[in-house]
This record gives structure tokens, C-alpha cells and sequence, in this order.
């Protein structure tokens, strides 16, 4: 298919721009497969590129012969259009619709672009299950790396190599897999190196209503185990919900066949739940009535920070179980591909300080969502303003990062990145010119071939030019593990990304700016300092000699 | 921390003996709970003292001390018994709440009834700012209290010029005892005019000078309501408002602001009170601003202590108890009130005479609030203290009643001053480069509103102190901030110019966790990014001085050097000091209840202890204050990073830095 099919009107003149917060433009209007383009063709305005992918939805009006479209963006930004001409606007809305909804990932620009730097580390390679073990094998021999999966038939939505306790045969996985749900056996996650415990997920076991079993299963989790160790599993839904899946096959593990082990529910909604809860916040952040009482209520209605808190919470019983009680904790809820993410990967930011740097970051997200099978494409197929009826859009990605910046807030010198990084992983994540949210699952991935085809996140953010806007100038190394602080009261919206195109941030961009100045200022006299200090050591030494006769 | 805690050794020791020779009231035994969610206890001392309120806990080395003044505790409740003995809460106007665990009935009654009493004195004379450091020299005193001068302020305003002159009409304050002795008028207005205009308003209050904008001439004037009933004028007060706007010869008209919400300004007519009829007053525009009342305002600030001090609470909870309580909307009508002024006077260049009933309330807090937004000087340590002195203090706040300084009635009470310190700290949110002084200042200052440690806050009018003899017989709180000012400096300062336009959508509002949790420290970051921005900056200064020095030395040695056996190798040696952050080690490894009352009240699920297993596994029913604390040590010894000062309530979980005014022998 050509996108010139789609694109019937490629240009209009005398559009005007309304941006929040940034003066109007006006110029003309382009249309290309991938991007909305405007120019004004004068030297010191900004252009709007647009991908036709960040856009969730439009709305189309009319004042007589000029037509007006209102682009609602993934990344909550809403802009419009006035267009010249009710034809032309016709024709641009439903171009724009189109190109927007395509639903093939091969037209995706990802596969067209291609990037104006050298790509001198391929972010391809970056983050291998390979190099991860033999980190791990640096610190215990207990584990091997399985190739059972290999070809993805054991578990579609896993990667082709795992980290499973050494003792289990690919055999056992086999029939350990086929009692858990979609095929996710459990796995290893993380080693904490202080005491040994380890994390591992899985998804749900298919028990059913007459309380099947399968001893594999129960050995795989059991080889975890110290001797005389009891372990934790914590299952994200309640006991109510996980209680209802036995019906439709699913079910939690019984205490009877899993002695050694004590379950605790929590309650991590996911999915539809989820997506109703971001389209209802940022209705409330977008509300124009200078009301107090419907901002708190409608805030408080969108279940948002809730959502947030909860998980926060499971995050922190998942560490505490590991660093406090010295046992290994197994996590799922129901697919193991959302909310067990959000946790495992949560746990492990509060618990290791390598993953609060830009690095152990990327390589958590790696590891923990694009490796693990969160279904990206799925989830961010649409964002706050879909009006479609939702399929299996969530915000799970974005409550996590939410999760980390509240963190972050509470530790601002521990994150060698700043906000804006987890800001930008959110955009790149909805709508991005990179191919490493593309596909759900690794098996997808290798079939679009993404690592020959598309330019890697990674291959961009990591070259020293791009990092340093994403650096946060508080950052020292903190080697403890940080429990953050999970009441209301310490728990804040995050007015990065949900209030970001309705208030100016002027005043808040100068008081950064300001931080880096004080900060690069304090390094720059250190470094004189210190120059001077060799100087004068260095004339000392030299006229030493003269000194002793 | 180091040298308060040996002036606080000394204290004891003090206090010892006089707690011997005036029989003050002493209980053993006493548990103190500390209230975080770590919830630990520590078995101690009891003191109730003339002033203070006195715990001393038993440590074996690290002594640990709490000092409560009377004039902080809001209320004292007993709980219902519990095993290990009668539980007291004793909240305090600075939202500390301490829990004390009485073995003894009679001990518990004795201390509620003694403390209820001590906390609600009947005289000024049992205020302790009259008894804090009474042997000071005179002169220092004396230094203490002119260390603001007002006459300065309106001389650095620009007052008194052609058309502002002070008036001696209330030397003696005989027109009207609320108000200050010397007051900016029109200098075209006449002695009748004043006496007769003062006639037409509540409480003699009359139209006059707040803020003078220097640029373009717009005043900010304040009164109280005039006493126009239903069709009441008086040709005088009409003069005065004719005067005012005259004085300002760029504009042609003025703006009348009644603060108050239409219905109760109507309401007040019937009373034979009122507001300005248009038709009456020339040139002038008149605008209703609904701020609530007194009472409303401290309905809504007792709902919101209620949401605050929740334990655990859901997102749901809070938030619905935020919104219930109204707190962040009246703020929000306030500060609307003062950016209608403030652009008024800079944008407009119109002057603006603001009322409400009284116009000592919503009056003061409308005035402070525009002048903070129209002139960057009050946006720094000085200039706060100054327009707090200016708007609040000489203007007649009524300090001891809004506070409840002594006993009595309890309607008089209301937080209105806490508001306005509450909508600078909004603003500071909002322009974090604006401010000279950081919410540490805020909080100070709150605290000392309250604490009755100073002589400035004491009493309802400027006569009033002046006839208790304040100024010969207390300290001014100011010059001991000034003198801690760098704990209170805003690292982000860039000194600006002009009118700040906050935003008011809703979302601007938030809830001021730092003031309303203060004492909760687990609520709070562990790490501060002021503290970092802090220490570097001071850092940065020490750099610089060194490096000033190695150039020094360079130049020399370059001139001499064949001379360098004068080079003294220690110079060379100085410590390099690398700025470390301040982390609190034993909060980052105090995880907290996450897991929602499955596993008791256990703030630790675990421990490496034998048997503590049964916490988690079991379903023994805990009792919260018998066993946690032995759970958290074996806790704080299974975490490789726990240092000392886990140990059970650190000094700074007791005892603010700022809140000095629990050391009496401080000075």
C-alpha cells in the first residue's frame, strides 16, 4: 500500500497553529506518511513535526469556510489547526485518521527512518540475556541459562534464553509451563546480592476449580529455597479476583501443595480499569473550570494516585520481603506481563542501586518489560483521548514510570537520571521514530527483524550529546536500599506529564537551570582548585632541590 | 546538633534541682510513643515545669530529650486505658502530637489537669516569653527590638513625599486604639476629616496607607467597613476616599474592595454596618471578594489538622478529606483577592482601599498577599519580617485572640495568619527563584506566631504592648532569625524585579505537607534537594576563598621563586572538602507498614530474629506498644547500614532544629 493513497490534500497554505503556551504560527501545512509538518518558513520559529502515531484522536469544526482540527496527542499535548478551506480540512482529518489508526507495524516509521548520527553503539545489543548471567554467575553458580524457549514454542511471550535454578531440567520447565498461564513458568528476575534471595515471576497457575497440580511447578519455585527457608508469593490481585479465575481455568497456588511458601494478595488493577483511570485524570488536569472542589474531586474520582500507591506499596512488600526478611519472593498476578512487571521491576529499583542509574535503567526496562513480554503495542495503542472502544490499551508502562518519579521526588540525589528521562521514555514509548517499543514480545520482534531494520532507543539516548539533557545534576551514588514512603500525603501528582501543556513552566525551567549552574559552578572552582593545588605542589617539588643544600 | 545537646545536658541538670526546690511534677516510668509509623517507644522521665513540658528518656548514653513549651499545647486528651497504662495525647498548635503512656491512673489525671491548666494561662504575666532570659543586658535588648524600623520601610517606599505625610492624629491612640501611633494620610486631608471619617467606620478604623508604590504613585489603603446601614453617609469619609484617590494623580477613579462575600456585607447593613455606596463616593469602583469569615475559616483548618493526622490513610480518604475541609479553596479566594490588588496598583496604576468588617483579618492577609506579589523586597528574609511587623503586627492583628495566647473565648480563634503564610508558601511553589527565603522560614515563623517564646506576637494591639511594657519586658523574635538566616536561605534566589502573576487554576493549590506533617518524618523526602543546593553553594564559598588564596600564593611564588622556603606546606595540605549529601541513613532503611494490617501492626514484616517468624506467619494478635520496639532493634541490627542513630527517638524526631524555643538556658 502507498501512503499517497491516503494523503488527498499533501499541502494547504495559511494554516494557523495554536500550540499551549508557545505563540501561534502560521504557515503551511504538509502531509507525509508518517508526519504532520508545519513551516512557516521563517528562520526563528519553531516547525511542528508531528508523528501521525503520537496523534489519538481528532476533532473536526467549522466557522463558516475555515475549518478547525483538534489533534489530541499520546503525549496528553493538544494542538489545533485552523485550516483554510472546508474541503481541504475534510480531506487533512481524514488523512490524518488514517494514517493514525494504520494498524500494520511494518508501515511504522521506525522502518523508514533513518537516523542523522552515527550510530557508534548499536542499542541492539546492548542489554543481552547472555551478559545478564554472567553477571549473575559472577555471584552464584545456582543458576543456568535455559534454551528451551529457544524457538518461543514453550512460552510465546518470553524471551528465547531464561534464568532458571540449576537444578531443573528443560523437561520439568516444559510441564512447568503448561501449568501456568500463556506458558510463563517461573523465572528468575533478580539476585539480591546482599543475602542471596531472589525474586522470580511467573503467571498465574492454571489450578482451576478442582485444584490441579504439577509437582515440576512446585520443585521449579521450591529449588529457590534455602533449606528451612520459607518463601513469599505475592500475588497482585486479591483473593476475591484470583478466586473467580479459577473458574476460567486460572487460580493461585494452594498452601496445601505449596507448604514452604506464603501467599499475599494485593489488589493492582490492570487493563480497562487502568485506561478508564488515565482518560478520566487527564480530563481533570485539562478542566478550564477555575473550581477547586472539581479538581480534587474529579482527581480523586480518576483513581490515579490510588493506582499508584498501590503498586508502590506491592513494590515495597516485594523488597522488604528480600532485604528485611532474608526470602525469596515468586510474583505474578493473573498473565504476568502488567502488574508483576510493575512490581518486580519497582522492587528492584528500591533494592539495587545499579538500576537507578541511566545504564542499570535501560537495562531494567529491557529486561523487565521488552524481554519479559509486556505487550507494548497493545497497551500503548491508544492513550487519554481515544474515544474507540478500548481493546487492551492500559497505562501499565506509565503508572511504573509514574512510580519511579515518585521515587525519585523522594530521593532526588540517588537517580543518576532526572525526570526528563522517564518523561521521554513515556513519549518514545506511545509514539516514537525508534524501533525498540515496536511488537509485543521478543518472538515478535525477531520476526520484524527490528534489530536489522529500525535504529534502536538506546543507539540514541546513550550517545553523550542526547544524555546529557536526561542527567540529574543532585546524582551520588547511593549504595543503600531506599524505602520510599507510600501515604497520601507524600504521594504527589506528576505535573511533568499530566499538567505539562497546562501550566507554563517557565519559572520551574529557571529554577532548574538555576541547579545546574550552582552545581556546575561548585565543579568548575573544584577543578581550578585542584589545578592550582597540583601547580603549587609541583613548583614546591621543583624548587625542593634548593631547599636542601 | 553537637551544641545543643550539651546546652540541653546542662538544662537538665537545671532543671533538676529546680524541679526539686518548686516541687514541680515529676513521673517515672513514663513510655513515650513516638508517632511515626515505626511507632517505637522509650521509657523515661516526665517533667512538667512552669514552661515546659519534659520528657527524658532513659538511654544509656544518648539521652534523649523532649522539651514542649505550654504556650504550644493546643489540647490534652486521655485515651482510654490500655495494658501498659493511661495514654495522654497532647496536641500541639504546631501540629506535634505526643504520646505519653502513664503507668499510673492518678499520675495520668495529675499531669492532664496540670498541663491543661499550665497551657491555657489567664494572665500575659504567665506568657513565657516573660520569664525567657530575663537577665539580658537591657541594651540588647533594646537592640532586639529596633531591629525593624517601620519608619525606614515607608522611607524606602518613598514616604512621607508631597502628597504623604504621617499624621500625629493617633499619637495617643485616642481616634482609634487598634491602630498603630503613626499613620500615612493624604497630606490634603484635614484633622476633621481623619476624626470624622474614623467616626463613619467600625472600631474608629479609618482609611489609610498600607503600600505605596513609588513607580506610579497607587496606594494599597486599608479600613474597616464604613457604618453606612442602609443609607447612612458621611460627608468626611467621602473626602478622605476623595483624597486618597487624588493623591494619586495619574488615575481617575479608585478601586473600593470589600473582601467579604456579598451576603454577610449585606447582612452587616441591617446592623447598621455596610459597605461603600457607589452612588455616594465619587469615582470610585466597587468589587465584592467572597473571602469566608473567622469562623468559617477555622471550621475548615480543624477539618483539615483532621485529614492530616489521619494514620495510613487511603489516596481516597486524604483526598476527599482535602477537598472536604475547603482549606486550599480559601486560600485560593485569598490570593485572588491579592492578585486583583496587586494588578490593580502595577498594571492599572489605580489605588486600592481594602476592607472587610473589622479589617484586621482578611484586611491584613489581602493587603500582605498583593504587597508580597508587587514588590520583590518582601520576597526576602527582611522584607517579610518588615511587612509582617508593617500589615500585621502594628495594624492591629489581633494576635492573642486568633491564637488563643490565654484562655478564653474560643470563637476568637481562627488561623488567619497561618493562611497568609500559607499563600507565600503557594507562591513559592510556584516561582522557586523568587523567594530570598526558603519554607524552613515559613515554618519558623509559624512556630513563633504561636510559641509565645517572643514578645512580638503577644497581645492584640500596638497600645496593648505598649502598655504591658513588651519591648522592656521580651525579646523580639526577629534578630534571633536573622541570626539563623542561613538555614532559612532559598539556594534557587535570583533577585527579580516586578509583579508576580501567579496562576489560580486548582491544580496550583497544594496541600503543605512540610507545615501540616512537619513532625511526621517518615512522610517527608529523605533526601533534600535544598540541603544539597545548600551544602554546595557553601561549599562553592570556600572554594572560592581557597582559591583566592592558591592565587595569591601563585603570584608570589612566581615573583620569588627562588624564595619558596616560605611556602608552607600546610597551606598546600588544606582538607579538600567534598560536599557530601545529607542522608539519613536510618529513615532510608526504615521500611515502612506495606503491607496494610495482614501482619499486625508490625512496621517490619521481619527480622532476623528466631520467632519473629510468628509475625508474619501467624495470626497472634499483636499488641502495637508492647513489642515493636524490641522488633525495630532487631531490625536496625540486621541492616549492615543502621548506625547509632536508629536508636530510639533521635533528637531530631523529637526536637526541630528550628524550634529552639524549647531550650530556655539557650541564651
Amino acid at each position: 500500500m502507498e501512503f499517497a493513497e491516503l494523503i488527498k490534500t499533501p499541502r494547504v497554505d495559511g494554516v494557523v497553529l495554536h500550540r499551549p503556551f508557545m505563540p501561534t504560527v502560521e504557515g503551511t501545512l504538509c502531509l507525509t506518511g508518517h508526519h504532520i509538518i508545519l513551516s512557516s518558513r521563517q528562520d526563528n520559529t519553531e516547525e511542528l513535526w508531528l508523528l501521525h502515531t503520537n496523534i489519538d484522536s481528532i476533532e473536526k469544526r467549522f466557522m463558516g469556510s475555515l475549518g478547525t482540527i483538534i489533534v489530541k496527542c499520546k503525549d496528553l499535548r493538544v494542538i489545533q489547526l485552523d485550516i483554510p478551506g472546508m474541503e481541504e480540512c475534510l480531506n487533512i482529518a481524514s488523512s490524518i485518521e488514517a494514517l493514525s489508526t494504520l494498524d500494520s507495524v511494518s508501515l511504522m516509521y521506525p522502518f523508514f527512518y533513518r537516523p542523522l548520527f552515527e550510530v557508534i553503539e548499536d542499542g541492539w545489543q546492548l542489554f543481552m540475556p547472555e551478559e545478564a548471567f554472567r553477571d549473575l554467575e559472577s555471584m552464584t553458580d545456582e543458576w543456568r541459562l535455559s534454551e528451551v524457549n529457544k524457538d518461543f514454542s514453550v512460552c510465546p511471550s518470553y524471551p528465547s534464553l531464561l534464568t532458571v535454578p540449576k537444578d531443573i531440567d528443560d523437561d520439568s520447565l516444559c510441564k512447568a509451563a503448561s501449568f501456568r498461564h500463556g506458558g510463563r513458568f517461573p523465572v528468575l528476575s533478580y539476585y539480591h546480592k546482599k543475602n542471596g534471595m531472589v525474586m522470580m515471576r511467573a503467571a498465574q497457575p492454571l489450578t482451576g476449580t478442582n485444584g490441579r497440580r504439577c509437582k515440576e511447578d512446585e520443585k521449579l519455585i521450591n529449588a529457590t529455597l534455602c533449606a528451612g527457608k520459607r518463601g513469599y508469593i505475592i500475588d497482585t490481585r486479591t483473593i476475591a479476583v484470583a478466586q473467580q479465575a479459577k473458574a476460567r481455568g486460572g487460580g493461585f497456588e494452594q498452601e496445601a501443595n505449596y507448604p514452604q511458601w506464603r501467599r499475599i494478595h494485593k489488589a493492582i488493577e490492570r487493563s480497562n480499569v487502568l485506561q478508564e483511570s488515565l482518560i478520566k485524570l487527564v480530563e481533570a488536569c485539562n478542566d478550564q473550570s477555575h473550581s477547586m472542589d472539581r479538581w480534587l474531586s474529579k482527581l480523586e474520582a480518576s483513581n490515579w494516585q490510588s493506582h499508584v500507591k498501590e503498586i508502590l506499596t506491592t513494590a515495597c512488600l516485594a523488597a522488604q520481603c528480600i532485604d528485611r526478611e532474608g526470602a525469596s519472593v515468586l510474583v505474578h498476578g493473573t498473565e504476568g506481563t502488567d502488574s508483576t512487571l510493575q512490581v518486580t521491576s519497582l522492587a528492584q529499583i528500591i533494592l539495587d542501586p545499579a538500576c537507578r542509574t541511566i545504564r542499570g535503567f535501560e537495562a531494567l526496562i529491557e529486561r523487565e518489560w521488552l524481554q519479559a513480554g509486556h505487550p507494548f503495542q497493545q497497551r500503548c495503542a491508544q492513550s487519554a483521548y481515544s474515544n474507540g472502544k478500548p481493546r487492551s490499551e492500559a497505562p501499565a508502562f506509565l503508572l511504573f514510570l509514574d512510580c519511579v518519579w515518585q521515587i525519585l521526588r523522594q530521593f532526588p540525589c540517588s537517580f543518576q537520571f532526572s525526570e526528563n528521562f522517564l518523561i521521554m521514555l513515556f513519549e518514545h514509548a506511545y509514539a516514537s521514530q525508534f524501533g525498540t517499543f515496536l511488537g509485543n514480545r521478543v518472538a515478535e520482534r525477531v520476526k520484524l527483524q527490528l534489530s536489522q531494520k529500525t535504529v534502536s532507543l538506546w543507539s540514541w539516548v546513550n550517545r553523550p550529546q542526547e544524555l546529557e539533557r536526561f542527567l540529574n545534576p543532585l546524582y551520588e551514588p547511593n549504595n543503600l536500599v531506599i524505602w520510599p514512603s507510600v501515604a497520601p500525603q507524600s504521594l504527589l501528582l506528576w505535573e511533568g506529564i499530566f499538567l505539562r501543556w497546562n501550566r507554563s513552566t517557565r519559572c520551574l525551567d529557571e529554577a532548574y537551570q538555576e541547579m545546574v549552574h550552582i552545581i556546575e559552578y561548585n565543579k568548575e572552582l573544584q577543578n581550578k582548585v585542584n589545578s592550582l593545588r597540583r601547580q603549587l605542589a609541583q613548583l614546591e617539588t621543583e624548587d625542593s632541590p634548593l631547599q636542601t643544600p | 546538633m553537637h551544641r545543643a545537646y550539651c546546652s540541653k545536658l546542662f538544662g537538665f541538670r537545671t532543671l533538676q534541682r529546680s524541679a526539686q526546690q518548686r516541687r514541680d511534677l515529676t513521673v517515672e516510668n513514663v513510655r513515650f510513643v513516638d508517632r511515626s509509623l515505626s511507632r517505637r517507644t522509650q521509657v523515661g522521665t516526665l517533667y512538667l515545669t512552669a514552661t515546659h513540658t519534659i520528657f527524658v528518656g532513659k538511654g544509656s548514653e544518648d539521652r534523649n530529650e523532649l522539651w514542649v513549651l505550654h504556650s504550644l499545647v493546643c489540647n490534652v486528651v486521655k485515651h482510654k486505658a490500655s495494658q501498659s497504662g493511661y495514654p495522654l495525647f497532647i496536641h500541639c498548635k504546631n501540629f506535634q502530637v505526643i504520646q505519653f503512656i502513664i503507668p499510673q491512673e492518678s499520675d495520668c489525671h495529675d499531669v492532664y489537669i496540670s498541663l491543661s491548666r499550665l497551657s491555657r494561662p489567664e494572665k500575659y504575666e504567665e506568657l513565657y516569653c516573660f520569664s525567657f532570659n530575663p537577665n539580658a543586658d537591657k541594651a540588647e535588648r533594646e537592640l532586639s527590638w529596633d531591629f525593624l524600623d517601620l519608619k525606614a520601610e515607608y522611607s524606602r517606599m518613598g514616604l512621607p513625599n508631597k502628597l504623604w505625610h504621617v499624621t500625629p492624629i493617633n499619637r495617643e491612640y485616642r481616634v482609634c486604639d487598634t491602630y498603630p501611633s503613626d499613620l500615612f494620610v493624604p497630606k490634603s486631608v484635614t484633622l476633621p476629616v481623619i476624626v470624622g471619617s474614623s467616626k463613619f467606620r467600625s472600631r474608629g478604623r479609618f482609611p489609610t496607607l498600607s503600600y505605596y508604590c513609588k513607580e506610579n504613585h497607587a496606594t494599597i489603603c486599608r479600613s474597616s467597613q464604613p457604618l453606612s446601614g442602609f443609607s447612612a453617609r458621611c460627608l468626611e469619609d467621602e473626602q478622605m476616599l476623595q483624597a486618597i484617590m487624588k493623591s494619586n494623580p495619574g488615575s481617575r477613579f479608585m478601586y473600593v474592595v470589600d473582601t467579604r462575600p456579598k451576603l454577610n456585607a449585606m447582612a452587616n447593613r441591617a446592623a447598621g454596618k455596610g459597605y461603600e455606596n457607589e452612588d455616594n463616593y465619587c469615582n470610585i469602583k466597587f468589587q465584592f471578594i467572597g473571602i469566608e469569615n473567622i469562623h468559617v475559616m477555622r471550621n475548615s483548618r480543624q477539618n483539615l489538622i483532621e485529614v492530616s493526622a489521619l494514620r495510613s490513610p487511603s489516596m481516597r480518604e486524604f483526598l476527599l478529606g482535602l477537598e472536604n475541609s475547603d482549606w486550599l479553596r480559601h486560600l485560593k479566594s485569598i490570593m485572588e483577592a491579592g492578585i486583583f490588588i496587586s494588578k490593580a496598583v502595577a498594571e492599572e496604576g489605580v489605588s486600592v482601599l481594602v476592607h472587610c468588617s473589622d479589617g484586621w483579618d482578611r484586611t491584613a492577609q489581602v493587603c500582605s498577599v498583593a504587597s508580597v506579589l508587587l514588590d520583590p523586597y518582601y520576597r526576602t528574609l527582611k522584607g517579610l519580617m518588615v511587612l509582617i511587623e508593617k500589615d500585621w503586627v502594628s495594624f492591629g492583628h489581633k494576635f492573642s485572640h486568633r491564637c488563643g495566647h490565654l484562655d478564653g473565648e474560643a470563637k476568637e480563634v481562627s488561623p488567619v495568619m497561618d493562611q497568609f503564610l500559607e499563600c507565600v508558601w503557594q507562591l513559592m511553589d510556584q516561582f522557586p527563584c523568587s523567594f530570598e527565603y526558603n519554607e524552613k522560614f515559613l515554618i519558623s515563623i509559624h512556630n513563633h506566631i504561636y510559641s509565645c517564646h517572643y514578645g512580638n506576637f503577644i497581645c492584640n494591639s500596638q497600645k496593648e504592648r505598649k502598655d504591658l511594657c513588651i519591648k522592656e519586658k521580651t525579646h523580639s523574635i526577629w534578630p534571633h532569625l536573622w541570626e539563623n538566616k542561613m538555614d532559612f536561605m532559598n539556594p534557587l534566589f535570583k533577585p527579580d524585579q516586578g509583579l508576580l502573576r501567579p496562576s489560580t487554576a486548582p491544580f496550583c493549590f497544594k496541600y503543605w505537607r512540610s507545615l501540616y506533617n512537619r513532625f511526621d518524618r517518615e512522610l517527608h523526602p529523605r533526601q533534600s534537594e535544598l540541603d544539597c543546593l545548600m551544602a554546595v553553594k557553601e561549599e562553592t564559598q570556600q572554594l572560592e576563598e581557597e582559591l583566592a588564596l592558591y592565587e595569591q600564593k601563585l603570584a608570589v611564588l612566581d615573583k620569588e621563586r627562588a624564595k619558596t622556603l616560605y611556602m608552607q606546606k600546610g597551606v598546600l595540605d588544606s582538607k579538600q572538602t567534598l560536599w557530601s549529601f545529607p542522608l539519613d541513613a536510618s529513615l532510608v532503611n526504615t521500611p515502612q507498614d506495606y503491607i496494610g494490617g495482614l501482619i499486625g501492626a508490625a512496621p517490619n514484616v521481619f527480622s532476623s530474629q528466631q520467632g519473629e517468624r510468628e509475625s508474619l506467619f501467624g495470626d497472634k494478635p499483636k499488641c502495637p506498644d508492647a513489642d515493636n520496639s524490641d522488633q525495630e532493634s532487631g531490625v536496625a541490627d540486621f541492616s549492615s547500614h543502621s548506625s547509632g542513630e536508629e536508636s530510639l527517638p533521635s533528637e531530631d524526631s523529637v526536637k526541630d532544629p528550628d524550634s529552639d524555643e524549647t531550650g530556655p538556658n539557650r541564651a
